[in-house]
């Protein structure tokens, strides 16, 4: 086994760590904690695989994704934390445990769906494909299970993550994709957090249950 | 002849190191953790102070009490002491080499709390019972990863001997697995839970609604307490040595070669005193749990052993 393939694959294991772990924190600083260290990953792990294909476009990939996902969203999500003078721990809509087994299970779901339909394509990048797309599906679970709208942001951030690494570990991906990706995301971010700022206005919480009361009320 | 004298000189050596060193190891952890937290700190040998003065205080035994309240302590430490017997220090191939088995060690880990908790039940006084209920919860999950992190070895080593996974885990074929990263975050989780480190249980604390392990032993005095104490210490080292035995085997000597022994004992006191060192920088940048969210913590623990069991079954169907 070669250190090029061993170095990726513990990254990508870091990374699923930290999207598994996000899924067992109550608290907001926490899960913007473990989201910066997950993009720090992403950012090395991006950086490894320019050395390790001789690609310039990854190296880019790499600052970018240390630039805006490791240092700017980060801050921007305290930011929010800060500004908003918010209640720091998260509700729930399930109880944490029910979700992590959940979280295990999307696991093996993705490890389950990328083992028999790459099963020509070669060998070596098959587990990360399974680890990115288990990224993906435990952010995307991550904002199914919180009810807090930052929380929820941070669990689609999550999920672009996954998508990066993907696009990281496969070769030949062109790089055009992954910036359009980046830029993306950045704006997204910027659409939600005007979005969080009407939210706040109207409810004074973030809190997203209370949208579903009014849809309640407006049948 | 010279091979089997060699082996008992070994073994020897790693029993006599293990219970003279457990609580110098645990004063080490205590003088780091005073340091970090800007204090001078008991002096290192204090653990042994701790030990002779309660062996020449008198033992109480509580009118309430059975008459297995003394057997009790005494259980607890029997399992342990064969459990640091049986976990192999700076050497592999010691003459206790074939009854050490994962399961084996994890049973006399079980047995031990077992005994602990009846010690506390023994009384019927109430924090015993409330210590050992928790104590009860707590192991439902610790063991539990446990096992499941056996799956994980067996699947990588072949092997369920502690001697045979640290022999395959050293070869470099296996190099750095993502399987090995689940296992030794779950088996860190567990190690925490089960010598009662901080964010499970307060080694210091004797705050009433918080103890664990202390609420057990509350009723305790003298030799008996002396007893529980130093098995206390002496699960640190076995742990610290089942750590580093299955996750950082490089460099372990063999007990019929006496040329390895020396770069074996520094080594081992090294991994030991990095051990020491992570333990204390983790307790004094972290707080304690609730009670209530403990469970949850070692669940993760849980789920991670799975995890790590599903990704050796991926490297296993392609092969690398």
């Amino acid at each position: 086994m070669s250190l090029t393939f061993s170095l990726a694959h513990l990254m990508g294991g870091i990374i699923l760590l930290c999207a598994f772990l996000q899924l067992s924190q109550r608290r907001l600083a926490a899960m913007i904690t473990l989201y910066q260290l997950e993009a720090l990953i992403l950012s090395v792990a991006a950086l490894w695989q320019g050395y390790a294909q001789h690609e310039m476009a990854l190296y880019l990939t790499g600052l970018i994704t240390f630039a805006l996902k490791a240092v700017l969203l980060p801050w921007g999500l305290r930011e929010i934390v800060l500004r908003f003078n918010m209640v720091r721990a998260v509700e729930t809509a399930m109880p944490m445990a029910l979700s992590m087994i959940l979280g295990l299970a999307l696991i093996g779901v993705a490890v389950l769906v990328v083992l028999p339909t790459t099963m020509r394509s070669i060998s070596l990048t098959r587990e990360d494909l399974a680890i990115a797309l288990s990224v993906v599906l435990l952010g995307l679970l991550l904002m199914i299970v919180r009810r807090n709208a930052l929380a929820q942001i941070i669990g689609f951030l999550s999920m672009e993550n996954g998508l990066v690494l993907a696009a990281v570990g496969m070769p030949g991906m062109p790089f055009v994709a992954e910036f359009s990706v980046a830029l993306l995301v950045l704006l997204a971010f910027l659409v939600v957090g005007v979005f969080l700022l009407r939210i706040r206005e109207h409810f004074d919480t973030l809190d997203l249950s209370g949208l579903e009361e009014i849809e309640r009320r407006g049948r | 002849m010279l091979i089997i004298t060699l082996t008992v000189l070994a073994t020897a050596l790693h029993i006599g190191l293990c219970f003279a060193g457990a609580p110098l190891l645990l004063g080490l952890v205590n003088k780091l953790r005073a340091w970090l937290l800007g204090r001078r700190g008991p002096p290192l040998t204090q653990p042994y102070w701790h030990l002779v003065k309660l062996l020449r205080k008198s033992t109480l035994v509580p009118d309430t009490a059975t008459d297995l309240f003394t057997f009790w302590p005494l259980g607890a430490f029997l399992a342990v002491t064969v459990a640091t017997m049986l976990i192999p220090g700076f050497a592999t191939g010691l003459l206790t080499a074939p009854a050490a088995d994962y399961i084996t060690v994890i049973g006399l880990f079980a047995l031990a709390r077992t005994a602990t908790m009846l010690g506390g039940l023994e009384t019927g006084f109430g924090f015993g019972g409330a210590g050992a209920a928790r104590e009860a919860l707590f192991g439902l999950f610790a063991e539990g990863a446990l096992l499941v992190l056996l799956l994980a070895f067996a699947l990588l080593a072949h092997s369920t001997s502690l001697d045979g996974i640290a022999a395959t885990f050293r070869t470099a074929h296996i190099g750095i697995s993502v399987s090995l990263g689940f296992a030794l975050a779950a088996m860190l989780t567990v190690a925490l839970t089960e010598t009662g480190r901080i964010p499970t249980d307060n080694p210091s604390g004797h705050l009433e609604l918080a103890m664990v392990h202390e609420a057990m032993v509350l009723e305790y005095s003298g030799r008996l307490l002396a007893l529980l104490d130093y098995a206390g210490m002496l699960r640190l080292v076995a742990w610290m040595n089942l750590i580093g035995t299955i996750f950082l085997p490089f460099g372990m000597a063999r007990a019929a070669d006496i040329l390895s022994w020396p770069g074996g004992l520094a080594l081992w006191v090294v991994k030991l005193l990095v051990m020491a060192a992570v333990l204390s920088v983790f307790e004094v940048s972290r707080a304690k749990m609730r009670v209530f969210r403990v469970p949850e913590f070692l669940g993760a623990a849980l789920l991670l052993g799975m995890l790590a069991s599903v990704f050796l079954f991926v490297a296993a169907r392609i092969g690398a």
